[in-house]
C-alpha cells in the first residue's frame, strides 16, 4: 500500500496487518529533511507531487517488490507540502516471515520511489535563493538507468 | 483536437499555471511539447524531461489523441 500525506508521518501509525502473526521482522526506512545540500545550510523544502500518478506509481513498486521478493506486506507512505529541518519526508515499511527478504524490499521500494515517482523538491537555502532539486544522473539518463542511488542519503538527491 | 497539459514544480511556476487545455495538431508528445515551448519558453528541454499520458511513462513519440492528459516531468527528487 502506498500513500500520501500533507500530515507528519511520525504521527500516523504503521498498519497493524504487517505485524501479522505470519511476519518475523519489518525492515524500516525514515528518510527525514537535512539541513544541508551541496555546501548550503537548507532552512525548509517543499515536496509537490503529481498525486494520481505517484499514487499509481508508488503501488506499481510496492506490487513489483512483493512479487520479487516474495514479502508478504509493504506499506510507504510519502510526506508532501512544507517540511521543516529532521521531520520524516517518506517511511518504508517492509514485513516478512524473514529479514533478507524484508530488507531487500525495502531496498527496492525506496530506490524505485526515488527514480520513478512524480514527486518534486524544493528547496529553501538561509543564504540565498530556493531551488529545485534535481537527480541530475536521472535528468541525463532517463528512468533506465541504473546508477547507484546509494548517495541519495547524503547528496543532492535526497 | 484539444489535450489538457499539466504542469509541475518548475515547469509550472515557468507557465504560472497548473494546467491548461492546448489545440493542437501535435501527432506526438514531442511535438506538442516543441509548440508549447515556442509560447512558454521552458527552463528544461526535452533531454532533462519525461512524458507521461494519461499518467503513464511514456515514449516522446508516443501518439497523443483528443482528451489526452500529457505532462512533461521535471526530473522527480521524492524519497
Amino acid at each position: 500500500m502506498f500513500a500520501l500525506t500533507t500530515n507528519p508521518i511520525n504521527q500516523i501509525e504503521i498498519p497493524a496487518h504487517l505485524k501479522a502473526p505470519k511476519n518475523g521482522g519489518i525492515v524500516l526506512f525514515e528518510g527525514l529533511v537535512r539541513n544541508h545540500n551541496e555546501g548550503q545550510a537548507v532552512r525548509s523544502l517543499e515536496y509537490e507531487c503529481f498525486e494520481e500518478m505517484a499514487q499509481s506509481e508508488g503501488n506499481k513498486i510496492i506490487n513489483e517488490a512483493i512479487s520479487k521478493f516474495g514479502v508478504k506486506d509493504i506499506y510507504a507512505i510519502h510526506r508532501y507540502g512544507h517540511l521543516e529541518i529532521g521531520e520524516v519526508a517518506i517511511r518504508v515499511a517492509a514485513s516478512a516471515p524473514h529479514r533478507h527478504e524484508a530488507f531487500l524490499a525495502c531496498q527496492y521500494v525506496i530506490d524505485e520511489i526515488k527514480h520513478r515517482v512524480p514527486i518534486w523538491k524544493k528547496e529553501h537555502y538561509l543564504n540565498g535563493p530556493s531551488e529545485w532539486v534535481a537527480c541530475h544522473q536521472c535528468a541525463d539518463h532517463g528512468a533506465g538507468h541504473d546508477h547507484d542511488h546509494g548517495h541519495a542519503q547524503g547528496g543532492k538527491h535526497l | 483536437m484539444k489535450v489538457k497539459v499539466r504542469y509541475f514544480a518548475a515547469l509550472r511556476e515557468k507557465v504560472g499555471a497548473g494546467e491548461e487545455m492546448v489545440e493542437t495538431d501535435a501527432k506526438n508528445a514531442i511535438e506538442l511539447f516543441h509548440q508549447l515551448n515556442k509560447r512558454h519558453s521552458f527552463p528544461l528541454d526535452s533531454s532533462h524531461l519525461k512524458v507521461s499520458i494519461n499518467r503513464h511513462y511514456q515514449d516522446w513519440d508516443y501518439g497523443i489523441k483528443a482528451d489526452d492528459e500529457i505532462v512533461f516531468l521535471p526530473p522527480v527528487a521524492g524519497g
